[in-house]
């Protein structure tokens, strides 16, 4: 077999008795490539064949419950009462706690793994190294029912003191206000730190995956200028590792918008009412998946609007994870990077 | 309006100056090194990486103002000499040393001796132009003084001095803004030059910094070591004999026989060096006959 092709040949006709002729020489892949490159499209389009088919799935059992409440009213309201007639069901109150869960998540976790990607990449022998890098997997490990029930067991009661001094001394914002006599217990704050350590190891090893590569003459460079560690992870670190620290983070976001059995066990999965002022720190609040997994077995009109909000969560999860793998592509520093 | 009403006046002004000579007095930097070229001297150098000993017993003495260059085949230990003269040696994961190299009569490794401080004494330019992309050519310029944590009130004086003893001036000054990756190889090589400067060190180590130049950024940098002569101590890694025998006025010849860590064969005044050495191997290196 030839290894070259010539394409683009003189259209008949065209005299060209000078100059010279144009030739485009293309690669003809061997056997090996060709197959290869049949593997990877099939599977890429596998999995793009089962994310439609789940769309799909999602929208046709939700579709009684959409018609029935209307498209628009079910993504405002936030109320989901099956028990009037006819039933006023929406996804907004379940969108405000899962939304505000993953958040509260996000803002322990960024911080915790950003510290902890630095340690490894930059603060640590080599022992020490693989010694945390090993501790993170592990935590990458552990199954979410159990983060969930020792959330339920453990934490809950231990983070009580914190809660309050958080609303005694930043009562004056909103959302860290709580009402007289509530109980701090089974509230968002604490669904979502137990979220954020589930979410913890993810954006870890993305931004440990991004410091790593920070080009070591750049490093060289600061400290060899008087600069600290610290201020050489400043100057050269972590703004090379910007784009890998938002799309981890985004990544992480969108792990834990999905988050299902610690909110599940922890939040009395009582849809937010808007309007009200949001308490994250009180008793109170639910979130899509959550609430899903406490309905599951009800009459077919529930089933419908709980597909209808799975498939809200299933649009907003996938939308932030393509968000993240745009922005951590397109950073410098994402090159490379897998998520 | 027209184009010409548009730019300062004092711009255009300067935009006529041919040549600007780098001004005598330096801008004043508060907690920089003390002012001037300072005399450097290893005193029986050793280093190691791990257990292995790549450098042994280097006696030399690159005096203040003056331009020594270390000269010798690949792998003879240069950039471990000069990465033990400002500790960036023991950033290296089991490196070790001996003896003592002295910054003005006093050992840059005695105790209670940080590593920042020397740093900031004794500048480095690498041999791959490393700018920090992410920054504009001014900030590039002026991250030495936010990371050793420097004051300087006339910022914008500094950064021009810095790029004027660089030579980059001309080139830069319409587009300080513009970031500093964005540079081409030699003019980035410049720039490190400038980021060095603008910290005003006692010394200034480079590491074959023009191995990844053309010939026309080569001389340039070339220039501007030239200028730099008398201000600032100047210790050159180069495998260019000739920009060896150009620019310096010490030169030291590294040697490692097989599975023997790095010596100095030879060292003195560049122009004896290259004309009349008394080691043999000295004078066939320096003619090209081997490394
Ligand atoms: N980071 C390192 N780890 C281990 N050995 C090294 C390291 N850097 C250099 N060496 C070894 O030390 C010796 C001297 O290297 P180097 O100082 O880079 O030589 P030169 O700059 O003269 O070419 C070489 O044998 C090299 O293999
Ligand atoms: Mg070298």
């Amino acid at each position: 077999m030839p290894d070259t092709a010539v394409a683009d040949p003189p259209a008949p006709g065209e005299s060209r008795s000078t100059g010279p002729t144009r030739r485009v020489v293309t690669e003809v892949p061997s056997v090996v490539d060709r197959r290869f490159n049949a593997i990877t499209l099939g599977s890429g389009i596998a999995v793009l064949v089962l994310l439609v088919l789940v769309g799909i799935f999602l929208l046709i059992q939700s579709s009684e419950a959409l018609s029935e409440s209307g498209i628009l009213r079910f993504l405002t309201r936030t109320e989901w009462r099956t028990d009037v007639q006819p039933p006023r069901i929406g996804v907004m109150g379940l969108l405000a706690g899962t939304v505000l869960v993953a958040l509260v998540g996000i803002v322990v976790a960024v911080p915790l793994s950003i510290f902890t990607a630095l340690a490894i990449t930059e603060y640590s022998t080599a022992r020490r190294r693989r010694w945390l890098i090993g501790v993170v997997d592990l935590l990458a490990a552990v199954p979410s029912l159990l983060f969930g029930l020792w959330g339920f067991l453990y934490l809950s009661d231990k983070i009580i003191p914190i809660s309050t001094w958080l609303t005694q001394n930043l009562g004056f914002i909103p959302i860290f206000s709580t009402q007289e006599n509530a109980s701090l217990t089974g509230s968002i704050f604490i669904a979502g730190i137990v979220v954020g350590l589930m979410v913890l190891p993810i954006i870890t090893s993305v931004t440990r995956e991004v410091f790593s590569q920070t080009p070591p003459g750049e490093k060289e460079a600061a400290l060899a200028l008087g600069g600290t560690r610290w201020g050489m992870i400043r100057s050269v670190v972590l703004p090379y590792g910007r784009g890998g620290i938002i799309g981890g983070s985004m990544l992480g976001l969108g792990r834990a918008l999905g988050e299902t059995i610690a909110v599940a066990l922890l939040l009395p999965q009582v849809p937010q009412r808007i309007g009200d002022s949001i308490h994250i720190l009180q008793n109170g609040g639910a979130t899509v998946s959550g609430f899903i997994a406490n309905r599951a077995g009800a009459d077919s009109f529930t089933v419908s609007g709980l597909m209808a909000a799975g498939l809200v969560l299933f649009i907003i999860t996938l939308a932030t994870n393509m968000v993240a793998s745009v922005v951590v592509a397109r950073s410098r520093s994402g090159v490379g990077v897998e998520l | 309006m027209t184009l010409a009403s548009e730019r300062p006046f004092a711009m255009s002004l300067s935009s006529t100056t041919i040549e600007e000579p780098p001004s005598a007095h330096r801008v004043p930097i508060v907690g920089g090194p003390p002012p001037g070229a300072a005399t450097l001297e290893a005193k029986g150098a050793c280093a190691w990486f791990g257990e292995r000993l790549v450098l042994e017993g280097v006696d030399l003495v690159m005096p203040a103002g003056q331009v020594t260059a270390l000269i010798g085949p690949s792998g003879c230990g240069k950039s471990t000499f000069l990465r033990l003269l400002n500790r960036m040696h023991e950033l290296i994961p089991g490196a070790a040393l001996d003896g003592e190299i002295l910054l003005d009569g006093e050992d840059i490794y005695a105790t209670g001796t940080r590593a920042q401080q020397v740093r900031m004494r004794i500048g480095m330019v690498f041999q791959k132009p490393n700018p920090f992309p992410a920054m504009s050519i001014r900030e590039n310029v002026l991250a030495g003084l936010k990371l050793a944590r420097l004051k300087c009130d006339a910022k914008d004086d500094l950064v021009e001095q810095s790029l004027i003893r660089a030579g980059l001036w001309k080139e830069v000054r319409d587009r300080l803004d513009s970031p500093g990756g964005a540079l081409s190889g030699g003019q980035q090589q410049r720039l490190c030059i400038a980021r060095s400067l603008a910290v005003q060190p006692n010394v200034l180590l480079m590491d074959e910094p023009c191995s990844a130049l053309d010939p026309t950024s080569t001389r340039r940098v070339e220039e501007t070591i030239d200028e730099l002569r008398g201000e600032v101590t100047v210790v050159i890694v180069t495998h260019n004999m000739q920009q060896a025998n150009r620019v310096s006025d010490i030169c030291a010849f590294f040697l490692a026989a097989e599975n023997q860590p790095g010596v100095v064969v030879e060292q003195g005044p560049t122009a004896k060096m290259f004309s009349t050495p008394e080691d043999p191997r000295t004078l066939d290196y320096v003619q090209g006959r081997f490394g």
